[in-house]
């Protein structure tokens, strides 16, 4: 089902959704940010970079980024109360790439506790195949409004050493020797292994199809 | 490894099967001095070939699926410079880039990462000092940290070679990229020397002797020069991605043609 575009289409970037937080990307030291900032400015819409705990309640829409390693970024969001924040936003959350895998129960990446917003562990991929994955696999068995206008077997951008096992709150699947969940939901929170931001037309669709939710 | 089973060379009449796995990478490679494209491209009317960021648009218009953009002219001095074009493709370029080229440090990489490059790689700086490739893993992590190695075989050895090639030394390349895997490269760019600038393909037995002793991805690089030359270097070169720049920027080989000339040997290349 394609849904409508509520997107601004102007010259200039805009902060969307009018009064209230727009769109936060929550920005706690891990990973490279400025790339999904930059997506959605291409996009047309102006995100706001923000560890504030305040601002990031009042957002209409929240990105949960990460790159790196998930027991010290764990760390950097206990430091800053995030990881008592996040499991408690209501508004859509969308994680991307080791901030989907922090939502989840736990991950043997540093034998890390993560926020168990998603009822999954994180495991890491066995020596039959190179680690890190790195390139373009498809997304398929695709069950959600993120994946509007976004055919199965789509190409993604994807790098990454560990993965979320299929679960009840898997929306998307990839092969990498094995099926693992390459995305996530479960009520308002929306995870994605994969980097829409990196990930041509179709990973702009994704990050379209998010502000419209 | 695994995905070798999938390649059938022999059964170019059946219909490829649907891809359901991680994909062959073509990544073209532009070199940059003062923050302005050097080597001369001539593959579509542009209105400013010189322009970076207009380059890296069409190649990520045209298939790329990443790409490198070396720094040859890299220096303190013209570093800002360098940083602004990062800042710019990252801004207006939707696939993942890497940059290269005079990196030596954890703040030059830090600034790099902040400006939008997705990948670093390092050469000279981490045989002069391989520490810097844990330093980099651990406060960026693997998947941003590639090692580029040059090296060049003499008598059945292959030696890895500093700056551009042009200092030898008497460290050999398997060890070599055993050890930076270990230190926590992500991925390996090897460019063999014997190879490049020959347009007569790439060195396979060597690349193959990489995929087989380390468990991280390889990029080849020196010696396309046709279409066939990548399908080698996929099937029996083991590589994971296949890095060139001149048959791509004087249009000799087209990324779609090429792209879906592999397709039809089965190999997975994402179209």
């Amino acid at each position: 089902m394609i849904h409508k575009n509520k997107i601004h289409n102007s010259e200039q970037p805009s902060s969307f959704g009018g009064v209230g937080g727009g769109l936060v990307i929550i920005d706690y030291g891990a990973g490279n940010i400025k790339s999904i900032q930059f997506a959605f400015k291409r996009l047309g819409v102006d995100a706001v970079l923000s560890n504030n705990i305040d601002e990031i309640k009042a957002a209409d829409k929240v990105i949960f980024p990460g790159v790196g390693e998930a027991s010290s970024a764990m760390k950097m969001l206990q430091e800053s109360g995030l990881d008592k924040v996040i499991p408690t936003l209501a508004q859509p959350v969308l994680g991307i790439c080791l901030g989907m895998q922090l939502m989840c129960n736990s991950s043997e990446e540093g034998n890390t506790k993560g926020l168990g917003i998603f009822d999954v562990d994180v495991k890491k991929f066995s020596n039959a195949v190179k680690v890190p994955q790195m390139g373009w696999n498809v997304i398929y068995n695709l069950e959600s409004e993120l994946f509007a206008g976004i055919k199965e077997k789509e190409f993604m951008y994807l790098v990454h050493s560990f993965y979320a096992e299929e679960c009840a709150e898997s929306i998307a699947t990839t092969d990498y020797e094995i099926e693992y969940a390459s995305a996530l939901k479960k009520g308002n929170f929306y995870g994605v292994q994969f980097h829409p931001e990196k990930s041509s037309k179709s990973g702009e669709q994704i990050l379209k199809n998010f502000l419209n939710i | 490894m695994l995905l070798a089973v999938c390649y059938l060379r022999t059964a170019k009449s059946l219909e490829p099967k649907a891809i359901k796995m991680l994909t062959k990478r073509i990544v073209p490679c532009l070199d940059i001095k003062n923050g302005r494209t050097v080597k001369g491209v001539n593959f579509v009317n542009l209105i400013d070939a010189g322009d970076p960021v207009v380059l890296a648009k069409q190649y990520a218009e045209l298939g790329a699926d990443e790409l490198v953009f070396l720094d040859i002219a890299a220096t303190l001095e013209n570093r800002g410079t360098t940083l602004d074009m990062v800042l710019k493709v990252a801004e207006q370029v939707n696939i993942p880039f890497t940059v290269g080229g005079g990196i030596s440090s954890v703040e030059h990489v830090d600034a790099l990462l902040k400006c939008g490059a997705d990948k670093v790689s390092i050469n000279s700086s981490a045989v002069k000092r391989p520490e810097l490739v844990s330093e980099l893993a651990d406060k960026f992590g693997s998947q941003c940290v590639v090692v580029a190695i040059d090296a060049k075989q003499i008598d059945g050895e292959w030696f890895v070679h500093l700056a551009g090639g042009t200092i030898p030394t008497d460290i050999k390349l398997f060890d070599w990229a055993k050890e930076v895997e270990e230190r926590g490269a992500g991925e390996i760019l090897f460019t063999s020397m014997n190879h490049d600038g020959t347009k007569a393909g790439f060195a396979n037995e060597a690349l193959a002797h990489l995929s087989e002793l380390l468990n991280i991805p390889i990029i080849a690089s020196g010696g396309a020069g046709t279409i066939q030359h990548f399908a080698d270097t996929f099937i029996d070169g083991k590589s994971d991605a296949a890095l060139a720049a001149s048959v791509f920027h004087f249009g000799e080989i087209p990324i779609l043609e090429l792209k879906q000339a592999l397709k039809e040997q089965n190999i997975p290349v994402r179209l």
